[in-house]
Order: C-alpha cells, then sequence, then structure tokens
C-alpha cells in the first residue's frame, strides 16, 4: 500500500491548485478518499472521533441488499427455467440471472456516477457517497426485462431531478431512487406492468397456463385468486414474480435486521411500517365484505406482497427524505403502511402502492416532524411553569 | 427516571481508552514562571492592574473584567511580573510571574471571621479572585453577584474519558471541602452534590452535612453538570444555576480557613503516550512541562488540557488554566487509512456496529485524532439522540441556531446546554460536523441578544 500512497502522493500536485490537471481535482479527490480514509485531524471541538463516516454507512447499507440481490439474481433465472417448465439447478439460476442482472447494475453505477463526478466538477464540491446506495436500490427495484436506456434515463434522471436539484446528497425531498422509478411508471407504463417481469426467450415455447402476473394482479381480483394462484410461503421466501430485489421478504429481513444491528438503518421507522400496514390490513379485514373483494385478503399477505418489504426496509429508511425525530419516525412509518394497504384495496390502477404511499409521506416528512417539535415545545413549557 | 433517589442516565456513551491514570498523587515542584491566562475567562476582557517588574503577593489583584469591574484576577503565587505576553491584535494571552523561592501571601483573615454572611462570603472571594470559580448556568460565564441562583451545583464525579477520580482527588482534602461547602451555605440557596451510584470512596462526600445528595448511574456524560441539572432541576427561561467543581469548593475552604489564597489542585495525566500515568498537586498556573519531559512516547502527539471531548489542544509546553484538572496525551492523525472504511476495523471505536470491534465491548483503544472521514452534508438522523441524556431535540437546536432562530433557540432549550453536554454528539456524528462550535456560537448570539 506505501507503493501506492507513494504513487498517489506523486500525481497529487498534478490536480492541486495551479497544476496541469487542476480541473479534475474533484475527480482526483473523490477517487483519493475512496482509497485513502485521509488523516485530517480534529480541530476546534473532539479530538477523537467515532469510526463511522458516510462511506462506512453508505458500505453498510450495500451490504444489507446482498441478500436481496443474490436472491434476485437466482429468482430471475428461476422464473425464466419455470416459464419454459426446464429444470435447472442453483448454479444455471444465478448464471442467468447474473447475465441479466449484472449490465442493469452496470449501467446504474456507470451513468449515475458519471453525472454525479460532473455535478461534483461543476459546482467545486466533493464527490458525496450517496449514489453508493442509490445505484444499487435502482436495478432492486426495477422488472428484469428493463431496456438498458431507460436504466440509464432513471440513473440520470435520479441523480439530477432527485437530488442536484436540491443541492445534492443531504438535501433532497424525496427519496432519488424512488422518484426515478415513479418516473418510469407514469413515463413508460408499457414497460413497466404487464407481462415484463419474467426474461422471456422467443424461441422457446411456454408452458400451458403460464401466466406472468405479480401477486399483486391476483389480489385484486380477491382472496379467491389469490389462494389460488400464490401462497403465503412463496411471497415470504420470494419465488414469485416481481421487481429482481423485491420478491423475498425473507432475504429482504435478512438485510433489514443487519441494517438494525449495526444501528444504521431505523428500526423505528421499519417497525412501524410494517405495523401500519398490518393494522390497516386487519381493520379491512374487519370491513370485509363489500363491495371491495381485496379487503379480505389477511392483513399478513399486505407485508409479503409486491415490494412492501423493500419499501420498509430500504426505501422508507432513507434518513435524508424520511422524518427526523423519534417520535416522528413512529408516525411517519405508521402513515405509510397504512397508506399503502389502503391504496392497495382501493385503487387498483397503482397496485404497486408501496412506491407512491414512500414519495407521499416523504413529501410530509417534515410537516410530521414539526408536528413532533410543537408538541414537545409545549410540554418544555409546561414542565416549566407547574 | 428517578427510583430510590437514583437517577438512571441511559442514553449515553463511554469512550474506553488506553491510558487511564494510576491512583498515584505526585507533588509537582513550583515552577520558575506560573502564569494567569485571561483566555481561560469566558466573555472577559482584562484590564490591566499592574505592570512588567512589579511584585505581587500570592491573592494581589493582576486585572480586572472590563465591563464587570468587580471581578479581579489574582496572582496565584507571589513574585514579580515578568512579562504580560500578547498575541494578535495584542490581545493579552498570559501574564507571567517569575515565582518566588520563599512564598508570601496576601492576608484575607480580616473578612473571614464569622459569622459568614452573604455579603462577607461575596466580599471575599470577590477580593481573592475565588470568586471566578463560581460559575453560572446558563453560558458558564463566571456568576452575577447580584443574581439569586436557585441552586448551587457541584459535580462530585467526572464521567469524560480517562477523567480523574474525584473521590480520590478530593479525600486529601476532605475537611477544605467541608469548609468550602459551609462558606457556599451563607448564599442560603440548595446545594446539589451529585455522585456516582455504587462506587467506593462516595463517603468523602456523602458525609457532608447541609446539602442534598443525589446518586446517578450511567454512561458519560452523566457527570457532566448540565444533565444533572436537567434531571434534578432544570433551567427554564430566568432560571440561573451556580455551579462550581470540588477541587474549587477545596480552594475556597483552605481561603476560609487560612486567609490566604493558594489555589491548589490535583490534576491527573492521563493517555495513551503518557509512560507514567498519575496525579500530581500543583497550583493554578504551574507550567506542566515537567510532568511530560520524557514522560511520553516518542512521535507525533497531541496534548491536550482537559479530556478528549472538550478539552483544548495545546502545545507540550504551558501552563495549567484555571479550570483544568486534566492533561491527555494521544497520538495526532499522522497517516492516511488505505481502504479505512472497507476494512473489518477492530481498532475502530464506534456507537455504531458498523465495525467489527463491537465484539469486544470492553477493549480500551488507541486512538488518534484522526476525524476518521470528511465533513459531510448532515444525513444521518438519530444519532444525536443515543447520546444525549436531555428532553432536548438536539439536531433541531442545532439546526435552529444555524438559522439564528432566538425564539426557536429558547424554546427548544439553549439555556439548558452547554458545549461538553453536546460533545458526545460531536464524537458520533457520521458527517463530522462541529456540534460545540455550533453550540458556542448559539449561546454566544443568547448572551448577546440577552
Amino acid at each position: 500500500m506505501k507503493a501506492l500512497r507513494s504513487l498517489v502522493d506523486k500525481i497529487k500536485p498534478n490536480f492541486e491548485k495551479g497544476g496541469k490537471l487542476e480541473k479534475f481535482w474533484v475527480v482526483f479527490d473523490g477517487l483519493e478518499t475512496f482509497l485513502f480514509v485521509p488523516k485530517h485531524a480534529n480541530h476546534n471541538g473532539v479530538h477523537v472521533r467515532d469510526g463511522i463516516d458516510l462511506k462506512r454507512t453508505m458500505f453498510t447499507v450495500i451490504i444489507a441488499m446482498i441478500p436481496a440481490l443474490l436472491f434476485g439474481m437466482w429468482n430471475v433465472g428461476f422464473q425464466h427455467y419455470a416459464a419454459y417448465g426446464e429444470t435447472s439447478t442453483l448454479m444455471d439460476n444465478l448464471i442467468f440471472g447474473a447475465i441479466k442482472v449484472l449490465p442493469i447494475i452496470i449501467v446504474s453505477y456507470g451513468v449515475g456516477l458519471g453525472i454525479e463526478f460532473l455535478f461534483a466538477g461543476m459546482r467545486g464540491h466533493s464527490i458525496n457517497e450517496g449514489y453508493l446506495v442509490t445505484g444499487m436500490l435502482i436495478p432492486l427495484i426495477l422488472p428484469v426485462t428493463v431496456p438498458l436506456w431507460m436504466v440509464a434515463f432513471a440513473s440520470a434522471f435520479t441523480v439530477i431531478i432527485g437530488k442536484e436539484v436540491f443541492g445534492g446528497t443531504g438535501f433532497n425531498i424525496m427519496n432519488p431512487a424512488l422518484l426515478a422509478r415513479a418516473f418510469l411508471f407514469f413515463a413508460f407504463p408499457a414497460y413497466m406492468s404487464g407481462e415484463i417481469w419474467v426474461a422471456m426467450d422467443a424461441d422457446k415455447t411456454l408452458v400451458d397456463g403460464f401466466s406472468g402476473a405479480t401477486s399483486l394482479v391476483y389480489f385484486d381480483e380477491g382472496l379467491s385468486s389469490m389462494n389460488e394462484n400464490i401462497s403465503a410461503t412463496d411471497m415470504f421466501f420470494g419465488t414469485i414474480k416481481g421487481s429482481i430485489g423485491e420478491t423475498s421478504t425473507l432475504a429482504i429481513l435478512l438485510g433489514g435486521l443487519y441494517l438494525i444491528y449495526t444501528g444504521v438503518g431505523s428500526w423505528r421507522i421499519m417497525t412501524a411500517v410494517f405495523a401500519g400496514g398490518y393494522l390497516m390490513g386487519l381493520l379491512f379485514n374487519l370491513l370485509a365484505g363489500s363491495a371491495y373483494p381485496a379487503m379480505e385478503v389477511p392483513a399478513h399477505y399486505h407485508l409479503l406482497m409486491g415490494g412492501f418489504a423493500f419499501g420498509a426496509v430500504f426505501m422508507a429508511t432513507d434518513p435524508v427524505s424520511a422524518a427526523q425525530t423519534n417520535r416522528g419516525k413512529w408516525m411517519y412509518g405508521l402513515a405509510i403502511g397504512g397508506f399503502t394497504v389502503i391504496l392497495r384495496v382501493f385503487n387498483p390502477a397503482y397496485p404497486e402502492a408501496m412506491m407512491l404511499s414512500i414519495l407521499f409521506f416523504n413529501v410530509f416528512a417534515p410537516l410530521i416532524d414539526h408536528i413532533v417539535i410543537q408538541r414537545h415545545i409545549k410540554t418544555r413549557m409546561k414542565s416549566a411553569y407547574q | 427516571m428517578s427510583e430510590n433517589g437514583v437517577i438512571k442516565i441511559k442514553r449515553g456513551f463511554d469512550i474506553k481508552l488506553v491510558g487511564k491514570t494510576n491512583p498515584v498523587i505526585k507533588d509537582l515542584p513550583l515552577s520558575e514562571i506560573v502564569a494567569v491566562k485571561p483566555t481561560d475567562f469566558l466573555e472577559v476582557i482584562p484590564k490591566m492592574l499592574v505592570q512588567t517588574g512589579d511584585e505581587v503577593k500570592a491573592g494581589d489583584h493582576l486585572f480586572y473584567e472590563k465591563d464587570r469591574p468587580e471581578l479581579k484576577f489574582t496572582a496565584p503565587v507571589s513574585g514579580e511580573i515578568v512579562e504580560i505576553f500578547r498575541g494578535e491584535k495584542r490581545k493579552i494571552l498570559e501574564v507571567r510571574i517569575l515565582a518566588d523561592k520563599e512564598q508570601k501571601y496576601r492576608d484575607f483573615s480580616a473578612g473571614i471571621s464569622q459569622p459568614w454572611t452573604r455579603d462577607s462570603v461575596t466580599g471575599v472571594l470577590l477580593d481573592s479572585g475565588a470568586w471566578n470559580m463560581i460559575r453560572q448556568r446558563p453560558f458558564s460565564t463566571i456568576a452575577k453577584v447580584d443574581d439569586n441562583p436557585k441552586g448551587i451545583f457541584i459535580s462530585c464525579f467526572d464521567s469524560a474519558p480517562l477523567a480523574p477520580d474525584l473521590n480520590l482527588v478530593i479525600l486529601q482534602n476532605k475537611d477544605a471541602f467541608e469548609t468550602g461547602i459551609r462558606v457556599l451555605q451563607a448564599f442560603n440557596v440548595p446545594i446539589h452534590l451529585s455522585l456516582r451510584n455504587n462506587v467506593t470512596g462516595n463517603e468523602v462526600f456523602n458525609s457532608v452535612k447541609g446539602v442534598k445528595i443525589h446518586y446517578f448511574e450511567g454512561p458519560h456524560p452523566a457527570g457532566n453538570v448540565g444533565i444533572q441539572i436537567h434531571h434534578i432541576s432544570p433551567i427554564r427561561p430566568g432560571d440561573v444555576i451556580w455551579y462550581l467543581d470540588p477541587q474549587q469548593v477545596v480552594t475556597i475552604g483552605n481561603l476560609f480557613t487560612s486567609g490566604s489564597y493558594k489555589p491548589e489542585r490535583i490534576v491527573s495525566l492521563s493517555g495513551s503516550e503518557v509512560k507514567e500515568t498519575a496525579y500530581y498537586r500543583t497550583i493554578i498556573g504551574n507550567s506542566y512541562n515537567a510532568i511530560l519531559e520524557g514522560n511520553v512516547n516518542e512521535g507525533y502527539n497531541r496534548y491536550i488540557l482537559g479530556n478528549v471531548l472538550t478539552g483544548q489542544h495545546v502545545k507540550a509546553e504551558g501552563f495549567i488554566g484555571f479550570y483544568d484538572q486534566q492533561i491527555t496525551v494521544i497520538p495526532e492523525s499522522s497517516e492516511s487509512e488505505f481502504l479505512g472504511w472497507l476494512m473489518p476495523g477492530f481498532n475502530k471505536l464506534s456507537l455504531s456496529r458498523t465495525f467489527f470491534s463491537w465484539l469486544n465491548k470492553n477493549k480500551e483503544y488507541r486512538l488518534n485524532s484522526s476525524q476518521n472521514g470528511e465533513e459531510r452534508a448532515f444525513v444521518v438522523t438519530g444519532e444525536y439522540e443515543k447520546v444525549l441524556p436531555m428532553n432536548i431535540l438536539p439536531v433541531q437546536l442545532l439546526k435552529a441556531i444555524l438559522a439564528k432562530d432566538i425564539e426557536m433557540m429558547e424554546k427548544l432549550g439553549i439555556y439548558e446546554i452547554s458545549e461538553e453536554d453536546l460533545a458526545l454528539c460531536e464524537f458520533v456524528c457520521t458527517s463530522k460536523m462541529p456540534v460545540q462550535q455550533i453550540v458556542s456560537r448559539g449561546l454566544e448570539l443568547m448572551r448577546k441578544e440577552g
């Protein structure tokens, strides 16, 4: 490492002020701090600091996504071979999945980081680590059949509209990855719904009775349709159709537990989202029997279906766009979970309600915090003059 | 939170460092030069009363505060004023005294005859300069003579990293401590002593009469007087509280026993880079060069007057300040770390469990002064709340300070905090925010507006 360090030190002057490559300082700085945690010493305050920094935080989130990513790759292969009635091994599934998924990841990171570097250069600020996570979130919430140009488009949209227009990482109002997903959903509905969940092969014939529908489609048809086509176990383990990383509740929960254990993800938000969804589901079960057949679907199905778990663990917990106060996090989470179930039941046009619900409450998060702060001030004042 | 009279602090964090102080007390000889540093005192602009060449006795006035002329700052030793050392813009940094071999003391015995009343005690304290040991909350400035505080708070344990054991320190001066408390009782306000629950040596403090004793449990910052006040009698707009540390009570006790001003302090020397840690009996203003010479490891070290969270970064040569009771030496950050954010990190201390160091809970760390990353925009939420045991929303308060929203700062509890109370927030901050600096700015703004 000494050799690498001295090489970096040797070329560094070229990028510093007055150097030949001054314009590329941001790029150099980004790479240097990626390779070496700088020796910057504390001044005017604490003399020692916690070992954690934003890079480590983001890296931890990426590790938490690995189970969902690996399972997603496997499931892409599994769904593909199942559609043609072929038998396949674990490795077959994984390899097929990797061939389909890796290009999406590469495009997402390539385009996103490219634009991120460009903006950092233009604005003269150092490169933020936020995209390390966003770049992985985007592939996981897209269907495997998504064209690569759309991935590139989504990544660009995420960085520019999702983040940079607000001032960069830490200043965005809504979750950038979800915003991109929502954009694709409304702009290119043909690519984002329907028979898109399984990677097809035009040369082969599908098995009889093949359906590309996701759990949410059956859900809208009511409980009997669900029971005929899909089981809670399948949904929990994730051998169902859906976006690349969203199908396995189990894999997502593993990541969620890791986030909670390390202290990086908010256990309050995760618990609250699941609780909100479950409670709303129970309420609907009580009211069932009316014009909405979807009401009678068991409450826990809601937590297993579609993007609920993924949203609860990886999307709602984004600290920048979530509520910031501890109490606010509970309210925010409960609201997201509950609202998702309401949307699913009453509005079949948007079956993927989780995405919309999170974006909606991203916007309301500052208001939730405001309410919490006002109540906090009130109790402070009360104890002052008792 | 109180249960059986024990206040349990749940939120906080103990930073376990290598280099605890050995419980040995050594005498540090009087240094040739002794210095008084006006910069030790918050909001004090010195107006000199002496000049180079003057002879002073211990307790003689050196300078006073420009806007509060009753505040006199006195010589800790007798000798000749040899230099008034100035910095930028001719700001006075040190008043240096060439100490006499035979110390001479100014006699305060005329004012100390009993019964002690508020007026007589105040007079002696002001005249001797010992008044400056009493500080107030809000703001941590020197107490105002005319204020009627809600109480006097004395934290009898220090929970900061590598902090001195005050039970041991005061054991040396138990009688003087009790006398000091009797002097403070002349102010006729409740005196609160806070002790750590379930530790040996508490009898030094809990045998004291006429005071309210509180027991605290839990991690740092449980020993901070601000946290204790918050849990015992929170400060609301208009309230004033006075506080001092046990060693200052001892100085006051000695003053009223002997009639002379002898600001002795026992100072701990700690930290991973110290060869032989110990406590040193010395006097305010004494040079600390002698304790460090030949007693620190080779290499690039950071010298801190105080603890690693709130202390002042100083050179290897200098003088013990008016409020100091700890010197810490840790390594400076001198090397960048290859892929530091990616490594397992067995040697990285973190409140989070993102490094594998959580496997060994009781490990003591040899931390250096590295920031461990670069400053970033505020991203991660919920961290500060884990280490601030107060009914205060730290992030929102800091935001109010940055926005200079005075009304909001007041509502969110700025009067209750000081820099040291939020030092752990700065320690844990993923984005490496200068939290204490922001708090300082907020408090300064409130002092000016108030």
